[in-house]
């Protein structure tokens, strides 16, 4: 099957121009334009603290009054939409604007503290800029200032020092707007109005660091980042997140070789001007724990070896073992390390068992992924969302999984786009995308998706409609090859939405079994031919029957069938089946693993070679839109390699050529290009109608046990409390506690009761209190036992 | 220039709180006359009649039902019943005496704009209003006034009480709109106006409670009955509220164009035999006026013209025992309690002067600060979100145009010590201080 | 603290009062502090639970308007309009002696929890200079050593009429009154005073009256004079 681009998406729109004059300048802007967004465009610069580009206007501060010919009033930039022929005045051109904003200006620093010189936002603070430019040199205030106690907690991680507070509600508004999470709000009135939270609900948003990146004062900060900087002392380079797929483009500030913070960085395409939390605060964990220098295992135990002495003893231990390796990469490899390591699978190793997805995997979902995601270009964008008629999400949980896309279907739900999920739990997400739910027992998506009702069905075949299918299908039998018959049925583009960031330029770059980069086949000769000419390699070199992948890769290397593994970025606790895992690592003969921190697999590794994390290194990210969101290196100093320069000096060891440098990998790979021959198979998947009795629904939160979240506790203290949510039928008999019992063992949790399907309960994936993989041996669509719990 | 009672015609009668009463004076006779009528019809009476809003800006009141498009969207009607102006306490009296010439006006207005739902809101703090109100809405609702299918026209109306809690922004329309709607009162952007977008962003009408209880008078006796009262440009009887240093502060109803010289002789006079030191034509947010003023006509156009405004029409007049900075102090501290916080002209500027008269109430400042303040008026007026901080910047100027000198002493001499405050009191004399 | 099945029917008959449900937050406000003397986080989050809000969204309404009180107020409210036409009129001086009989200050409650003082804006009664108000009911032209004695009544659990509404009640009544306004007291006590008629009574003594209406007119005899 093909995906199609939408038809009539990309009709051009007719704009109305109207003309009008800014500080004596004419220009023509579309209509509907803001006085203050068109005078941008001139390049003048009108005061503002509660204007946001993309937030509500609300003219409140009044700090960009500006003076409209035949208005008797100054008038709010910020709100003032131009009409044709308006002689608009700023403060350039104005006395009475000019005034106006001194005024506001004055007013503005007469209950501020001005402790610029101990405050976090000096040096970078809109406030302290425009009372330079437009203020008073002197108050002429000599009253008392309004006094707080400070700073007070809006959540673990936001602390508000309010008497910094200008009352923009910029913060406020972006909660209730944006994120969909009022749970801050302007309290009390006049000159005590302060932002606040209820007295038990703290700010525990998934996106509350954008406040305190928005916010024009030095009111709000992060336990983070508060105190630790002077922001003219940081260097700052533009980067992108490495926690999940959404693709966020941020900016990573350092000093003295040590990050301080990150901020969301614009790019309308993707993130706008937002992020999640964990991308802004999780950070920490790639400077604690790391592996130093390279290892090699000697009378049962590791000791620390030389570069040289390391990479001989991995050369020779792969090359004894050739053809019998396994090849597994971390989700959260750049495109070009997974890159390298398919290159190095198929060109040292002689092998095409290679996996990069770990987690839970199936065969029909490696058939989805070949035949229809891999190597296609950008066929669903985010802003396609904003345009689309529905958006039918399967086995994906936005908030959590995705935290950009659930920010942007906010916004296309906002102005009328439906959100309809496939799922068994309608979550506060859910609602906060005003979505509706089409219920499916976990498991049963399948089956699901061949009953969805005609509205829903009828507004998938408008042009534009989407469907999102989560990682998570591949737990769920049929539930892709549904999918991919309902896109083909209705016409809807369908998007895959991996959660690691690393999973589609993985796909993209080779590192499956069965697939060379580009989404090429490798039981395509042509395909074949094409890379072993990119590789400089003889066709006949490359491996032409597919290897082993998921689980029969592991199973493989547990019977001795695979006799060394090769093991870049990998937490064995993330497999569905972690046991597995680790007795597939523990049988291998030989373990290379290629690791920046110590782990469970350099636990048992023959040979670890350290290599660096995503500020030491640069490379690129696909997006799950399939967008190449390249980054740089923060720390050109840095000491340590990227893998794809670790697995070239291994194959310079055994005398193999491959590139070691980012960008001759990236060129080679763009030269490649995607494959443009006949795909592989569809999935064909089988009924769906999942397991009976009472059966698990999970995922992972954002902010849960996470190995990248380490270091953090403000952060984790944001985390959603761990609970068991069931319907309030099933949670009739079991008390405030449940006890869930899968083949492993059990979990004793506090109840929630949730707009849940009946006999189903939903737990979080890997929470604190609940790794459901390694204290259930379960995975989502298992079926469960449940009992009261009593006090856990 | 005569009292004319109207609305308080019969405000005498204790029994005209309720339905009974109200229609032993030819109460709801009015209403049975609109339900015939075409609602543009009603619109156009209203427009020709010259109503002009008795909220205190005077906008023409026919003119504003007219603006409400007539779209598929559901319309509401909301009288602001929030009075809350200082010195403004007339909309309070009317309706605690004659709680069904409000409710008629409601129905009549109601079915003018076609709107199925009214809210009359009123502020909290005057639970006997919201009681009488309520029962004037349940009798009418029991007497099939109020409900479906009001006697036998087709017209279908529901209108909900609803009590306020404290807030004098709520008596700004769009503030009000906000609160309504179950939201902190803050004034709301516009465009869109509320006849466009009001409550629940469908088109609403806000109407003041002495504005609509003029509506059932003008249905019943017509246009040309009602424009034998007052001008012109402002056509129509007024009720006034009377209140300081007079010998019978109360309610006096007559013509717009009556003089404060008129009123205050039916009042009595200044108490004690004394002389207008100053005096408020209708509200703490209007500029004051002197002796000089008071052969001047109330109205819209006359007050404007002598750099005030009519208001509320209710004239607060004091005595020269009062001293000129503390009331303005009050008024200044009361609009600092009453800024809603929003913008930040209004929050910041009021909190600024308020401080600064404390200061000068107490004898501390300096002349330069006399004239600082005035500078600061100029930076709220005008430039505040809504017209709360042009309110809050009207007193300062207004009283440093006549009471300059008393400003300036103030900075050395106290006020209390410039004028004996139990000179004030109304009391003088029944208590020893 | 979880809130009874009453209180919550009671809740959901406010909102089922408006179109949206969020418009009753007031009056659930209202109701709250009728039932608890004060909005408690409790009784906000009850609130926000009923109209689908945010526990944050509630307590911003629930501190913007000064009636609600988030602390207990005892049995009686008692308000003095400090205002210009009041407070200078004589206000300030029946605020100093409650002051003194009371023993607090402003937006304070007595040790006994009989009595909460506060300083109030003005009540739209500066015809009736210098207002008071007990549980929000008109004590109009006070003085200081009326309003004392009101307090004393008070205390002493006797009987106080409004000067113009029902007899007083106590403060969480009056709250009721306030989310549920049909209280079967609106017959009660004269609102209609000699002040309200001040103008009336001119007007009868000076034997004015509005022009009658001109013909042809209704021919109904329904205006008088």
């Amino acid at each position: 099957m093909t995906i199609t681009n939408n038809p009539g998406t990309d009709v051009e729109v007719a704009v109305d121009m109207i003309n009008v004059v800014i500080d004596g300048v004419e220009m023509a802007v579309p209509k509907g334009t803001l006085v203050i967004r068109a005078a941008e465009q001139l390049g003048i610069e009108i005061p503002r603290f509660c204007d946001h580009p993309l937030l509500d206007p609300v003219a409140a501060c009044r700090a960009c009054l500006i003076e409209i010919d035949g208005m008797p009033k100054p008038q709010p930039a910020c709100a003032q939409v131009l009409g044709e022929g308006m002689q608009v005045h700023t403060q350039q051109s104005s006395e009475v604007a000019r005034l106006a904003q001194e005024g506001v200006m004055e007013f503005l620093l007469l209950n501020h503290p001005l402790d610029c010189p101990v405050c976090d936002k000096g040096g970078e603070c809109p406030l302290q800029n425009q009372a330079m430019s437009i203020g008073r040199p002197e108050s002429r205030f000599v009253g008392e200032k309004r006094e707080f106690e400070k700073p007070i907690n809006v959540s673990a991680q936001v602390l508000l020092d309010r008497e910094r507070c200008v009352s923009c509600a910029r913060c406020t508004r972006f909660a209730e707007q944006i994120a969909g999470d009022p749970m801050i709000e302007l309290l009390e009135r006049g000159a005590k109005q302060q932002v606040g939270t209820a007295a038990d609900e703290p700010f525990d948003s998934y996106f509350s660091g954008n406040t305190v990146q928005i916010c024009p004062v030095g009111a709000l900060t992060s336990a983070s980042y508060r105190f630790r900087s002077r922001p003219f002392d940081l260097v700052s380079v533009p980067t992108t997140c490495e926690h999940c797929a959404s693709g966020c483009s941020l900016r990573t500030d350092y000093r003295r070789g040590v990050v301080t913070r990150r901020l969301a960085w614009d790019d309308t395409n993707v993130n706008e001007e937002w992020n999640c939390d964990k991308g802004r605060f999780a950070f920490r964990y790639q400077t604690q724990g790391r592996v130093e220098s390279p290892l090699i295992r000697e009378d049962g135990e590791l000791r620390v070896a030389s570069w040289s002495e390391a990479i001989e003893v991995a050369a020779r231990g792969l090359a004894e073992a050739a053809g019998r390796v396994g090849v597994l990469v971390g989700g959260r490899s750049t495109m070009e390390d997974a890159y390298a390591y398919a290159r190095f699978a198929r060109t040292v190793l002689g092998t095409d068992s290679i996996d990069f997805r770990v987690r839970a995997t199936s065969a029909e979902e490696t058939a989805f992924l070949a035949s229809t995601v891999a190597g296609s270009p950008v066929h669903v964008s985010y802003d396609d969302l904003e345009t689309a008629p529905v958006v039918l999400l399967v086995a994906f949980e936005p908030e959590d999984e995705s935290p950009i896309v659930f920010l942007r279907l906010r916004k296309a739900a906002r102005s009328g786009t439906r959100v309809v999920s496939v799922g068994a739990v309608a979550t506060k997400g859910l609602k906060k995308m005003s979505g509706s739910l089409h219920a499916s027992r976990p498991g049963a998506e399948a089956d699901a998706l061949r009953s969805l009702d005609d509205q829903t069905r009828a507004l998938l075949a408008q042009p534009g409609a989407v469907i999102m299918v989560g990682e998570r299908i591949a737990g769920s039998a049929g539930a892709a090859s549904a999918a991919v018959a309902l896109a083909r049925e209705t016409g809807a583009a369908l998007a895959w939405v991996p959660r690691r960031a690393g999973e589609r330029g993985a796909l993209d770059a080779g590192a499956l079994a069965g697939l060379l980069p580009g989404g090429r086949p490798l039981t395509d000769v042509a395909a074949r031919s094409e890379v072993a000419a990119a590789w400089g390699v003889d066709t006949a070199q490359l491996p032409a029957s597919a290897g082993l992948s998921g689980l029969e890769l592991l199973e493989a290397a547990k019977r001795g069938d695979l006799t060394a593994l090769l093991v870049g970025g990998v937490e064995l606790a993330d497999f569905a089946d972690p046991a597995l895992a680790s007795a597939a690592v523990e049988a291998a003969g030989f373990v290379v693993s290629l690791e920046n921190h110590h782990s469970a697999v350099t636990a048992l590794a023959d040979v670890v070679l350290p290599v660096g994390v995503v500020t030491e290194k640069a490379g690129t990210f696909l997006d799950w839109e399939g967008r190449p969101r390249p980054f740089g290196q923060v720390f050109r100093d840095a000491l340590t390699s990227s893998d794809a320069r670790v697995l070239s000096m291994i194959a310079t060891a055994l005398d193999v050529d491959m590139p070691a440098d980012i960008t001759s990998l990236r060129l080679e790979l763009g030269r490649l290009g995607p494959w443009s021959g006949a795909r592989v198979a569809g999935p064909e998947g089988g009924s769906g109608a999942g397991a009976s009795g009472v059966v698990l629904a999970s995922w992972r939160q954002l902010l849960d046990s996470g190995v990248m979240q380490e270091g953090e506790p403000h952060l984790a203290a944001t985390a959603r409390p761990t609970v068991a949510l069931v319907s309030a039928a099933t949670a009739a008999g079991l008390g405030d506690f449940v006890t869930i019992t899968g083949p492993l063992g059990s979990v004793t949790l506090p109840v929630a009761v949730g707009d849940v399907l009946d006999d189903v309960v939903w737990v979080p994936m890997n929470s604190p209190g609940c790794h459901i993989h390694a204290d259930l041996g379960v995975v989502p669509g298992a079926s469960v036992q449940i009992s009261a719990g009593g006090a856990a | 220039m005569s009292l004319t009672p109207v609305i308080t015609e019969h405000w005498d009668d204790p029994e005209l709180f309720s339905l009974a009463g109200y229609q032993r004076y030819g109460g709801y006779r009015a209403l049975a006359s609109a339900l015939k009528q075409d609602p543009d019809a009603l619109i156009g009476l209203i427009k020709d009649s010259g109503l002009r809003g008795r909220g205190g800006a005077g906008f023409p009141t026919g003119l504003k039902w007219s603006f409400v498009p007539q779209d598929g969207k559901p319309h509401y009607l909301v009288v602001n019943a929030d009075e809350s102006e200082p010195g403004a306490c007339k909309d309070i009296p009317i309706m605690l005496a004659n709680p069904h010439a409000l409710v008629e006006g409601v129905i009549i207005t109601s079915y003018a704009i076609r709107a199925k739902h009214a809210f009359i809101y009123i502020r909290g703090e005057v639970p006997e209003a919201i009681r009488r109100v309520a029962n004037a809405v349940r009798e009418a609702r029991e007497a099939g006034l109020i409900g479906t299918n009001i006697q036998g026209s087709g017209f279908d109306l529901d209108v909900v009480v609803h009590a306020g809690a404290g807030a004098y922004i709520c008596g700004e329309e769009t503030a009000l709109l906000d609160s309504l709607e179950g939201f902190r009162g803050q004034p709301r952007l516009k465009p869109p106006f509320p006849a466009v977008a009001g409550l629940y962003a469908s088109p609403t009408v806000i109407n003041n409670v002495e504005t609509i209880c003029n509506i059932p008078y003008i249905v019943d006796r017509g246009v040309d009955w009602f424009r034998q009262f007052g001008t012109e440009k402002s056509p129509g009887f007024k009720v006034f509220a009377v209140s300081g240093h007079v010998v019978r502060p109360g309610i006096y109803e007559a013509p717009l164009g009556i003089t404060m010289r008129e009123l205050l002789d039916y009042a009595g006079g200044v108490r004690n035999g004394g002389s207008v030191k100053f005096w408020l034509p209708g509200g703490s947010s209007v500029p004051m006026l002197t002796a000089d003023h008071l052969d001047i006509p109330m109205t819209y156009e006359d007050m404007a013209a002598a750099g005030t405004m009519l208001g509320t029409g209710t004239p607060m007049v004091f005595d020269q025992t009062m001293s000129v900075v503390k009331a303005v102090t009050r008024w200044l501290e009361f609009y600092k309690h009453e800024s809603c916080g929003k913008c930040t002209p209004c929050r910041e500027g009021t909190y600024w002067i308020t401080g600064t008269l404390e200061r000068f109430e107490h004898g501390h400042g300096t002349e330069a600060e006399v004239d600082t303040l005035v500078e600061l008026c100029g930076q709220i007026a005008g430039r505040s979100f809504c017209a709360l901080g042009d309110a809050a910047a009207t007193p300062y100027p207004a009283a440093l145009k006549y009471f300059r000198d008393e400003f300036v002493a103030a900075t050395t001499t106290s006020a209390d010590e410039q004028f004996d405050p139990a000179a004030a009191y109304v009391f003088a004399g029944a208590v020893a201080r | 603290m979880a809130i009874s099945d009453s209180t919550r029917e009671q809740l959901q008959q406010l909102a089922a009062r408006y179109p949206r449900p969020r418009s009753a937050l007031m009056p659930m406000l209202h109701l709250m502090q009728s039932l608890e003397g004060e909005v408690t986080p409790d009784g906000i989050a009850a609130c926000a639970d009923v109209v689908g809000v945010s526990a944050a969204e509630a307590t911003a309404v629930a501190s913007f308007y000064t009636m609600y009180k988030r602390r207990p107020v005892g049995e009686h409210h008692i308000g003095v309009c400090v205002n210009t036409g009041c407070g200078l009129l004589g206000g300030d001086a029946v605020y100093e002696a409650l002051c003194e009989r009371l023993g607090v200050g402003h937006d304070a409650a007595t040790e006994d929890g009989k009595f909460w003082l506060e300083r109030i804006e003005c009540q739209a009664a500066c015809t009736h200079a210098p207002v008071m108000t007990v549980d929000w009911e008109y004590m109009d032209d006070v003085t200081p050593t009326s309003a004392v004695e009101i307090v004393d009544r008070l205390a002493r659990g006797e009987r106080v009429e409004s000067t113009r509404g029902p007899a007083i009640r106590d403060f969480r009544a009056t709250e009721h009154s306030l989310a549920f306004p049909e209280d079967g007291l609106a017959a009660e006590g004269t609102p209609v005073d000699a002040k309200m008629l001040a103008g009336l009574t001119v007007a009868r003594e000076r034997g004015m009256s509005a022009p009658g209406i001109p013909a042809p007119a209704s021919t109904d005899d329904g205006q008088e004079g």
